[in-house]
C-alpha cells in the first residue's frame, strides 16, 4: 500500500518502495481553476527535491511544479495532454503528473503526512 | 499595503458573495473573478446562451453643453471617431488619444435619443480618473464633464440575451447592435444599448445604484441567464479580439498600431485635427512598425503576455499583449504586436515560452467569429 506525502508547494507523492506517482492536491486544483495545461519533465529526466518539474496552467495563469523528492522520471501521464480537465476531477487519481524511481527516499522524512497537510491547510487559511 | 478593506464596491457587492463568487481586487475594486460553476462552464455558457456580467466599475459620465454639435465637436478634438456624424439613439466606439497619438483609453460613446445637449461616456475603470482630468482639461468654455455616479452597468450576453431582454422591456429586440435607448427594464428606469464586449449579441444597462440589485435578481432569475465572472469575460473578449487597456493598448500604441482604424471615421482622416492626429494621419499613409494581430499557437500551450514572438529565422519580431486559453476556441489563443511583413495572416511565427520555441502563426484576433445584431 502506497503512503502518500504531501508538500507545502501543494504537490503530493504516492510511495509504494522506491517507486512513486507525483501530482498536485485537491487543494492546488481547486485554488487554479478549470486547468488547461500541463508540462510534465520528460520520461527519463532526473528530477531533484525543490526544484521546478513542469508547469500547471489554469484558464488564470500558469504556476510551476516542484519536485517533491529526487530521482528519474520513469513514466508521465500522456493522458493530461488531451484531457488535462483531469487534474481537476481526480486531482489525486487519473491527474495524476508523473512516476518517479526515488534516487534518496529519506528525502521524504520532512515532507508532510495526510493529517499535517490538513492542518497547514488550516493555517494557510 | 492596501487590503481588501480598501477596495470599493459596486452596488452588486453583497449579490456577488450571495452567489459565492470568488472576489479578487481589479482596477481599485472588489470584483468576481469567478462564480462556483468557474471560468471555462462561465465562458461557454455566454456563448451558448446568456450571462449577466457586473461592469459598474466602469466610468459612466456625460459631456454636456450647448447643443448636439457644440459637445460632439468639442469630443473630436480629443477622439479620432467621427462624433458628428452619429446619429440620435446610436452608439460608437473610440479612443481618447494623447499628443502624440498614443491611446489614453477606449471608450464607448452614445448619442442618446432623449436629449439633444449631450453625450454619454462609459470608460475603463482603472482610467476613470486620468480620463475625466484629461477631457475636462481639453474642453472648450460652455461644455462639460459630468461623472455619473451612484450608477450600476449590467451587461446580458449571448444568443439567448435578446429573449430574455424582451421579457422585461418590449421593443428591446427590434434594436440593432450599437443602437442605444432609454426606457423602463423590468419596471426600472435605464438606459440601455445594444452592445457589449465578448463578441456576442447583448446589451449593456446602466441603472440607479439603488436598482442594480433588484435588476440583476430579476434577470438572473431567467432560465436561460447565469452570473460570469472577470474571468471568462477576458477569456470571451480574448477569443473576439477585442482589445485589454493596460494590455493590448496603452500611452504608446496608436489606434493604427492597435489595428483599430475602423473606429476613425473617413471625414476625420481626411481632416485630422484631433489629438495626435499628426502621427496617427502620417501612420494610415505610411504605415507601421508594429501591428496588433492574432497569433495562433500552433500546440496546446498557452503564450500568455510578454511572450517574444520569433520569425522563422529566430528574429524577435513582436511580443505577445494578451494570451491563454480559449474556451470555445478550444485551444490557445493570443494577440500581440508583430513587426509588418510577418503579421500577414499564416506566417508562420516562434514563441518562446519559458525558454523553449513554440511554432504558431499569425492570425485574424477573432478567434471566435462575432455574433452581434446587425
Amino acid at each position: 500500500m502506497a503512503r502518500v506525502y504531501y508538500t507545502k508547494e501543494h504537490e503530493w507523492i504516492a510511495v509504494d518502495g522506491d517507486t512513486a506517482t507525483v501530482g498536485i492536491t485537491a487543494h492546488a486544483a481547486e485554488q487554479l481553476g478549470d486547468i488547461v495545461y500541463v508540462e510534465t519533465p520528460a520520461e527519463g529526466a532526473s528530477v531533484e527535491k525543490g526544484a521546478e518539474a513542469g508547469v500547471v496552467e489554469s484558464v488564470k495563469a500558469a504556476s510551476d511544479v516542484y519536485a517533491p523528492a529526487s530521482g528519474e522520471v520513469t513514466e508521465t501521464n500522456t493522458a493530461l495532454e488531451g484531457e488535462p480537465g483531469k487534474v481537476n476531477e481526480s486531482p489525486q487519481g487519473e491527474g495524476w503528473f508523473y512516476r518517479l524511481k526515488l534516487s534518496d527516499p529519506s528525502e521524504l522524512e520532512d515532507l508532510m503526512d495526510e493529517a499535517a497537510y490538513k492542518d497547514f491547510l488550516k493555517s494557510e487559511g | 499595503m492596501s487590503g481588501p478593506q480598501d477596495l470599493l464596491k459596486t452596488p452588486l457587492h453583497a449579490l456577488h458573495l450571495e452567489l459565492g463568487a470568488r472576489m479578487v481586487p481589479f482596477a481599485g475594486y472588489d470584483m468576481p473573478v469567478q462564480y462556483p460553476a468557474g471560468i471555462v462552464r462561465e465562458h461557454k455558457h455566454t456563448r451558448a446562451s446568456a450571462g449577466l456580467f457586473d461592469v459598474s466599475h466602469m466610468g459612466q459620465a456625460w459631456l454636456v453643453g450647448p447643443g448636439f454639435e457644440a459637445v460632439a465637436a468639442a469630443l473630436e478634438k480629443l477622439v479620432p471617431g467621427d462624433m458628428l456624424g452619429l446619429e440620435k439613439g446610436r452608439q460608437r466606439y473610440t479612443q481618447l488619444t494623447n499628443e502624440t497619438g498614443g491611446i489614453i483609453d477606449d471608450l464607448m460613446v452614445t448619442r442618446p435619443a432623449d436629449h439633444d445637449d449631450r453625450l454619454f461616456l462609459v470608460v475603463n475603470a482603472a482610467r476613470k480618473d486620468v480620463d475625466y482630468d484629461w477631457i475636462s482639461r481639453h474642453l472648450p468654455e460652455g461644455v462639460r464633464l459630468e461623472p455619473w455616479e451612484e450608477r450600476a452597468l449590467i451587461a446580458l450576453q449571448g444568443p439567448r440575451a435578446e429573449a430574455v431582454m424582451a421579457r422585461h422591456c418590449p421593443g428591446a429586440e427590434k434594436m440593432g447592435f450599437m443602437d442605444a435607448s432609454a426606457g423602463d427594464v423590468a419596471g426600472i428606469p435605464a438606459r440601455f444599448s445594444r452592445s457589449g464586449y465578448t463578441g456576442e449579441d447583448g446589451y449593456e444597462i446602466s441603472v440607479a445604484a439603488r436598482d442594480a440589485e433588484r435588476l440583476a435578481k430579476t434577470l438572473l432569475a431567467e432560465p436561460e441567464v447565469e452570473p460570469i465572472g472577470l474571468g471568462a469575460r477576458d477569456t470571451l473578449r480574448l477569443e473576439a479580439g477585442l482589445c485589454l487597456y493596460g494590455h493590448d493598448i496603452d500611452e504608446t500604441t496608436s489606434p493604427v498600431e492597435a489595428a483599430l482604424v475602423w473606429s476613425i471615421g473617413k471625414r476625420r482622416r481626411e481632416e485630422g485635427g484631433f489629438m495626435g492626429s499628426g502621427r496617427i494621419l502620417r501612420e494610415l499613409a505610411e504605415g507601421v512598425s508594429r501591428k496588433r494581430t492574432g497569433i495562433a499557437p500552433q500546440g496546446r500551450a498557452p503564450a500568455r503576455e510578454g511572450v517574444k514572438v520569433l520569425n522563422e529565422a529566430g528574429e524577435e519580431v513582436g511580443v505577445i499583449t494578451s494570451g491563454g486559453f480559449g474556451p470555445t476556441a478550444g485551444g490557445p489563443v493570443a494577440m500581440g504586436y508583430v513587426k509588418p511583413p510577418f503579421n500577414r495572416k499564416d506566417t508562420p511565427l516562434k514563441l518562446l515560452v519559458r525558454g523553449r520555441e513554440m511554432p504558431a502563426r499569425a492570425a485574424s484576433a477573432v478567434f471566435v467569429p462575432h455574433n452581434y445584431k446587425r
